[in-house]
């Protein structure tokens, strides 16, 4: 008889080869996969050591408290032995309130701490809108974050407590009705324009109600004479109101009820408040007048579109620096004789439409990627112009370029800098250009660099990355 | 039964010009051109009364005025004698000079970079993407102004190159040596390269407000004639190859035809390299370019490539992955996957963004301001201007010459754009 041998149960399964598992499997796939990968990872490696062995003792040898850089060379000299490198953040230590304020009034470092906590209160509603959770976080990290450095920042007591109720306010007012925090977000540019400049409360005030009277003329009037027409009067109203109503009745306010803050020249401004408040403000007013240019380049009116176009055309096909030159000297040539309006206003209103320009481009590359049937689909509806695009067409163009809308906005932080041609005094060329022409930082070049490098990149990467969650979030196809 | 009742009559009422949609456009048109010619001329009445206070006149004669300013990197001959207008081309070459080397250098850095964060290889590509963000996220001013101090305040002094007959006895090295087979010398007043001299001159031409080199002429129509014999024999070898099926060895014939003419003119003019030499307290010889120069272009190119490289590797990942599998499957390597199938399709994606690159680029060369480096905006914009007053001609002519190199640059590359693009028949 035949004997057959069979196994009966399965063997255990062998472990994988070692060079098919763990860590060496990993390295063979990412950094040794065949000749070329190995000397690309050696040369990587290579770069790294060389960088590390660089910086590293700089780093290490950092000194914090000194009087002058030759101090901080002999402090180093000291601990690290004779010609050891080291960083010296004693210069940041000594001026950083210069890099972040300018020349702003010391006494009143809390007003552009404040300005700028409330920004984010007041983004918080447009950037999470809808979601409480998100919004009642922010909320709550701006008022630890303003309970922190309010009191250092020598703010009166009062506006603490004032601000803190405000903020809890709004975090229980975020879990009921998060959309009433909308109201806050309108009321925040004139609030800010308050605090940063200083001067009597009835001037942005009294601005503001411009936009009262604009929108309470057009409700007054839209069921009777329609959309066109009452928007029409009500601008016009709001320029009445602005050019003949706006100062006298500031002046008569003033003198029956004074409140003012000490009044903060514009020369005084800089570092990264002057960055942030140009940056944040064309930020605000390009978006709209970006969609509109866009619209009207996408436009059927032919006389439109041709001043649209030139217009994008012109502003793309010129550097910036030619349009704040335009701003510092040829202003006083196009406006009538013997105006003279603030420098940073003057700025904020070339860079806002060069960023403008920009966006129009950006924006109507996301008109002509919607789908030819999406602006029929609107038509069919019986939906007019304004309506299709606010309800159908703009939604989708501008969800498509989000990405870019946000790389334009993070070019336009950076290209902020640039006002330092102007003689204004940005963080990166004014500011450490004073520090660097002061007889005990003199020949420092690193450290100013980098710490200013540093705040820029944390505020355009952030951006970034929160150009990618909404991205994430408005992402409704299924792919 | 309904009956339909008669067409109304039809009437023009004046509402009908904002209600009726046959003319509201024609209205909202006229209104806005109302508003833009009262703009304008609200513009145009301010400047005249403007320029009648401050007693100046419109008018572009102060261009051939005397300038009476040096420049320190003038390609075209210039003296401080020259008119505005030399000034004004010095600056102008001196951005075009900038601009093209920078567009140059970006394009091969960003498309390395680009590639290289794709690869598979973990350690590069990481080390790629954290250049790029790096680069991206700060502004360009901060990689001008750095470079330039790091150029002028780390650099050894001349005196440093120096080795003294003290100093060779006992065999010591000089506190700083030259680079690259000792031809070029990087000092804290600029970096010294060698300058190519010509034993033959042809001499120059002079066309009134310059003069043209006879030299730079023949080398580039010597280059420009082996392109096109070079470009002939390509197309000869395609037809040959469409019509018979085998392609003829080429390669050799283009080398011969690409280098064999610049190197029998070089030889012919007796073209030899001068190297610069330390003299006394400075370097002598060759050419000084200037650390403006040099740290502007340095920061134009690091910066620009970071945004290259997302475009590159933007068009590479927007390739289907199905038409490299469609490669393999036709048998193909994968170098030549990548040269036939995938960088063809990636270019058409690649180049619409690549132009507003170079475009910003070139308008981010008036930053050489920061470092003084003249250029267009330093001479025409700067000095000229400061010197004769002439705020309103200066700042005109300076935005239309430089809106002239944007439509030039846009429309150049468009051209190339649409060859490459796929030719719908």
């Amino acid at each position: 008889m035949e004997k057959h041998f069979a196994r009966t149960e399965m063997l255990p399964p062998m472990a994988p080869p070692v060079t098919e598992r763990g860590v060496v499997k990993w390295l063979r796939e990412n950094l040794f996969s065949g000749w070329f990968n190995t000397i690309l990872t050696l040369a990587g490696i290579y770069v790294i050591w060389s960088l590390v062995t660089a910086a590293l003792p700089w780093w290490l040898n950092s000194v914090w408290t000194a009087e002058s850089l030759s101090q901080c060379r002999e402090i180093v000299t000291a601990t690290a032995g004779e010609g050891a490198t080291g960083a010296c953040w004693a210069m940041i230590r000594e001026r950083w309130h210069q890099f972040l304020f300018g020349f702003y009034p010391q006494d009143a470092y809390w007003r552009p701490v404040l300005a700028f906590g409330l920004l984010f209160a007041a983004m918080a509603p447009v950037l999470f809108a809808g979601q409480k959770r998100n919004l009642s976080v922010l909320l709550g990290a701006v008022a630890l974050v303003l309970l922190v450095t309010l009191m250092p920042a020598s703010a009166p007591v009062a506006v603490v407590v004032l601000v803190m109720a405000l903020l809890a306010g709004f975090i229980a007012l975020a879990q009921v009705r998060p959309a009433m925090l909308l109201w806050f977000t309108a009321i925040y540019p004139a609030l800010c324009f308050w605090l940063l400049w200083g001067g009597s409360i009835w001037v942005p005030v009294v601005a503001m109600l411009g936009f009262v009277v604009m929108g309470g003329a057009y409700l007054a009037l839209v069921g009777r004479m329609g959309p066109t027409t009452s928007a029409v009067t009500g601008v016009a109203l709001a320029l009445v109101w602005w050019l003949f109503v706006d100062l006298p009745l500031t002046q008569v306010i003033d003198g029956i009820a004074p409140f003012a803050l000490a009044k903060v020249n514009s020369d005084q401004f800089g570092g990264f408040l002057l960055a942030i408040t140009i940056g944040v403000t064309a930020i605000t007013f390009s978006l709209p007048i970006g969609i509109l240019l866009a619209l009207g380049r996408q436009s059927d009116m032919l006389i439109v579109k041709t001043l649209c176009v030139g217009f994008i055309e012109f502003i793309r096909g010129v550097p910036l620096i030619t349009l704040l030159f335009t701003a510092s000297l040829l202003l006083q040539y196009f406006l009538p004789p013997n105006t003279n309006f603030d420098i940073i206003l003057r700025v904020i209103i070339l860079v806002t439409l060069f960023a403008a320009a920009y966006l129009a481009e950006v924006i109507r590359g996301g008109l002509a990627a919607l789908p030819r049937g999406q602006y029929e689909a609107a038509d069919a509806l019986g939906l007019d112009y304004w309506r299709a695009q606010r309800l159908i067409i703009l939604p989708q163009a501008l969800k498509i370029s989000i990405p870019a809308i946000v790389s334009t906005f993070i070019g336009l932080f950076k290209d902020t800098t640039l006002v330092a041609f102007v003689g204004l005094m940005d963080p990166l060329k004014g500011v450490t250009q004073i520090v660097r022409a002061d007889i005990d930082w003199k020949g420092i070049y690193w450290e100013p660099y980098i710490f200013v490098g540093a705040i820029f990149f944390v505020i355009c990467f952030g951006m970034s990355r929160y150009s990618m969650y909404l991205e994430r979030k408005l992402k409704t196809d299924h792919r | 039964m309904a009956v339909a009742s008669d067409v109304p009559k039809e009437s023009f009422r004046l509402s009908m010009l904002i209600y009726d949609t046959r003319y509201r456009s024609i209205t909202i048109q006229i209104f806005v051109l109302l508003l833009f010619a009262l703009f304008v001329s609200w513009l145009i009445s301010n400047t005249i009364s403007n320029l009648a206070i401050r007693g100046k006149e419109f008018n572009f004669g102060f261009l051939w005025s005397r300038a009476g300013y040096d420049i320190g990197q003038a390609l075209i001959p210039y003296s401080n004698d020259s008119s505005h207008l030399t000034a004004l081309f010095v600056g102008l070459v001196n951005t075009l000079v900038v601009a093209l080397l920078g567009c140059v250098l970006a394009t091969i850095l960003g498309v390395i970079i680009g590639v290289l964060r794709l690869s598979k290889n973990w350690l590069v590509g990481r080390l790629m993407t954290v250049y790029v963000e790096m680069f991206r996220n700060v502004p360009l001013l901060l990689w001008i102004l750095l470079s330039y101090v790091i150029l002028s305040e780390t650099t050894p002094q001349p005196r440093d190159f120096r080795v003294t007959d003290e100093m060779a006895a006992a065999g010591e090295a000089p506190a700083a040596s030259m680079m690259l087979f000792d031809t070029v010398a990087v000092t804290n007043r600029g970096t010294n390269i060698p300058s190519p001299l010509f034993d033959v001159s042809l001499g120059s031409v002079d066309l009134g407000f310059m003069s043209v080199n006879l030299t730079i002429l023949a080398y580039i129509l010597v280059i420009a004639g082996s392109v096109w014999i070079n470009r002939r024999i390509l197309a000869a070898a395609r037809a040959r190859q469409e019509a018979t099926g085998d392609r003829p060895v080429t390669w050799w014939k283009s080398l011969l035809v690409l280098f064999g003419p610049v190197i029998a003119l070089s030889v012919g003019l007796g073209l030899h390299l001068e190297i610069p030499e330390l003299k006394g307290f400075n370097f002598a010889g060759g050419i000084l370019v200037a650390h403006s120069f040099t740290a502007l272009l340095i920061a134009l190119t690091l910066y620009t490539a970071a945004f290259i490289a997302e475009i590159v590797r933007a068009g590479i990942m927007a390739i289907n992955r199905g038409q490299s599998e469609a490669a393999f499957a036709l048998g193909l390597r994968p170098g030549r996957t990548m040269n036939l199938i995938i960088l063809p399709q990636a270019l058409r994606v690649i180049i619409p963004p690549l132009i507003s690159q170079f475009l910003n680029l070139t308008k981010n060369t008036s930053l050489g301001i920061a470092v003084s480096y003249l250029d267009l905006r330093g001479t025409l914009g700067g000095i000229t201007l400061n010197q004769t007053g002439r705020e309103l001609e200066c700042m005109l002519l300076m935005m239309l010459i430089y809106l002239t190199i944007s439509l030039i640059i846009s429309a150049l590359m468009n051209l190339y754009n649409s060859s490459v693009q796929i030719k719908a028949r």
